[in-house]
């Protein structure tokens, strides 16, 4: 881990005025972030994606960002407006949301969108961008780039869509990438093939990497640190590989309901939620 | 309660068309639990649209609960067999909300009671009365799939497709649902056809399943083997590796199998 922070988010809230009242679905979020493989897991609703959204200022309204700070590579994302928003989005900051065929465009082929992805930011000729997308999706494991390229995304597989969100959004060479389960629709195989991708543009190139994911074992494996949010707010931080010894019981309930392949159970235990979690310290 | 005999399912035409599946053959009994792994773009939801007559069967044959299936359903059809998408978004429309999504089918099939049918699906999944008018995109991903799931009971099915049904919840959530199926399968002797790419999801709720690549079924496993990490085919135990969690060195191991 190189210790040359990218992003510090400093304080960082969220709430959504809905017509049945507040919801506040990220209460007071702090964190620094290197050049480094960073997960975030949490239960469903505990604010994870709302969180990656609000650092790319993509929180539609009525919701309300609120932070002292999101500093990024020296400049305070709260204080740009939406011009400067549109030149970092993408090009300095990616996001792979969690649904990729809702972000993608049901009407454009696969591979125009990539192309056009790759070249919205940088100059690029149109036979670059094709050249470039036909790359990108051969590195994301796609089987027969040539072919992929002029599908429409109703005719791509669920895994395949989110290679194509991968390699449309890897495809500008992002500094900062943030992944909200990139992985989840893909099978063990293929998805070890593209962490290897995110991990050595983390290591070789620099990238820091946010990643979004409900599958403990396997940020576990993958990450260098992990956030563990409860209710919108971050409850322990702890180094990745020593996620098995976390001391929040939130974090152990969770572990403990994972299903397992050498054990068989009749069935899986499950959170026992205290009310005291949403506010309280560590125990 | 389903046979498949050489199914095979082609996409498209010219140089655009797929083989994506290939002559396969499967029988699930009735109250069983049936797993599809496989690589990702192998075919496996595929299959299950194709069981449910969303997706084209150009050969082979389809039987369920004994009845020949043709290119079209019925609406009996589908009071008995229900599918849960994998992508829980696309499946539920934009602009209704939970209630209407949840209401359309008991309109559709004449069902009375839909007051309380909607709340005790939605509490079956776990979810307060207050979802109900919420619209999709007011909804984490997890509650997504779960307004999903809650549409495929509303109509109380003697056969579940399920595709990734748990693979966008967190893990506290996916061990309740898996409960929830597990007890409803028990409560009212479902069939289940379950497609995950995660293993210790498939070995929890499968008696027996089947490793698909290229369209194709490689292998046939009992979770005994499973569990005892003795499958026969390389490509099978690439799989099981890989689901061991990340290693760089055993990423760089992995070959396209055909
Ligand atoms: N547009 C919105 N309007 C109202 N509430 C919202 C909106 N978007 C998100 N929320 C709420 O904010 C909370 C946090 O949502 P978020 O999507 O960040 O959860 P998450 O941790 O990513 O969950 P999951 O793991 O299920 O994806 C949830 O309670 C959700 O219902
Ligand atoms: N409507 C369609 N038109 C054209 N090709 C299609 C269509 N639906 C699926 N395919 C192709 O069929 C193949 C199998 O797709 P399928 O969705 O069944 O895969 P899968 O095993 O479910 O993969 P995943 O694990 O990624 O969801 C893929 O190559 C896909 O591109
Ligand atoms: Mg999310
Ligand atoms: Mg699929």
């Amino acid at each position: 881990m190189n210790d040359a922070t990218l992003l510090a988010v400093d304080d960082l809230s969220v709430r959504f005025h809905t017509r049945h009242g507040v919801v506040e679905a990220v209460r007071g979020v702090s964190f620094a972030l290197g050049r480094e493989r960073l997960g975030i897991v949490g239960e469903s609703g505990s604010g994870k994606s709302v969180t990656g959204r609000a650092i790319l200022r993509l929180v539609p309204p009525p919701g309300e960002v609120r932070a002292k700070r999101i500093a990024f590579d020296g400049t305070d994302l709260m204080q740009c407006d939406e011009v400067a928003m549109r030149d970092i989005r993408g090009r300095r900051i990616a996001m792979v949301m969690q649904d990729p065929k809702f972000s993608l465009n049901p009407v454009m082929t696969v591979g125009r969108q990539i192309a056009e992805a790759y070249r919205a930011h940088g100059q690029g000729s149109v036979a670059a961008g094709r050249d470039r997308a036909l790359d990108m999706l051969a590195a994301v494991r796609i089987r027969d780039p040539a072919r992929v390229y002029d599908l429409y995304p109703h005719e791509v597989s669920g895994g395949m869509g989110q290679r194509i969100m991968i390699a449309m959004m890897l495809a500008p060479d992002p500094d900062l990438l943030i992944a909200d389960e990139p992985t989840s629709a893909l099978d063990v195989t293929v998805q070890m093939q593209v962490l290897a991708i995110l991990d050595d543009l983390v290591r070789q190139r620099g990238m820091g990497l946010i990643f979004i994911s409900h599958d403990l074992n396997l940020v576990a494996s993958f990450c260098d640190r992990v956030l563990i949010m409860y209710a919108g707010r971050v409850v322990e931080t702890c180094r990745a590989a020593e996620l098995a010894a976390a001391r929040h019981p939130y974090t152990q309930g969770l572990l403990q309901s994972l299903p397992r392949v050498d054990v068989p159970r009749a069935e899986l235990p499950t959170l026992m939620r205290d009310p005291a979690w949403r506010d309280g310290k560590l125990p | 309660m389903i046979e498949v005999e050489n199914l095979s399912v082609v996409f498209g035409h010219g140089a655009k068309t797929v083989h994506a599946v290939r002559g396969i053959t499967f029988h699930v009994a009735a109250g069983e639990v049936f797993g599809l792994v496989g690589e990702s773009g192998s075919g496996k939801s595929t299959v299950l649209r194709a069981l449910c007559g969303l997706a084209p069967a150009s050969a082979g044959r389809i039987a369920i609960a004994g009845e020949m299936q043709g290119k079209r359903r019925d609406r009996a059809f589908y009071k008995r067999v229900q599918m849960v998408f994998q992508d829980p978004y696309a499946s539920l429309h934009p602009r209704h909300t939970v209630d209407r999504i949840l209401s359309e089918p008991i309109a559709i099939h004449g069902l009375g009671d839909a007051d309380a049918r909607i709340d005790s699906a939605l509490a079956d999944v776990g979810l307060g009365p207050t979802f109900r008018f919420r619209y999709p995109h007011q909804l984490s991903g997890g509650q997504r799939q779960r307004v999903a799931i809650a549409r495929a009971l509303i109509l109380e099915p003697k056969i579940l497709l399920l595709d990734e049904p748990t693979s966008s919840l967190d893990v506290s959530v996916q061990a309740e649902i898996l409960n929830l199926l597990t007890r409803l399968k028990r409560e009212h002797g479902l069939t289940y056809v379950l497609v995950s790419h995660n293993l210790a999801v498939i070995a929890h709720m499968c008696a027996r399943l089947v490793v698909m690549n290229a369209g194709r079924i490689v292998e046939e496993m009992t979770v005994d083997q499973l569990r005892a990490g003795a499958p026969r085919e390389a490509y099978t135990r690439q799989l099981l590796r890989a689901s061991i969690g990340y290693d760089r060195a055993a990423a760089a191991e992995m070959v396209t199998f055909d």
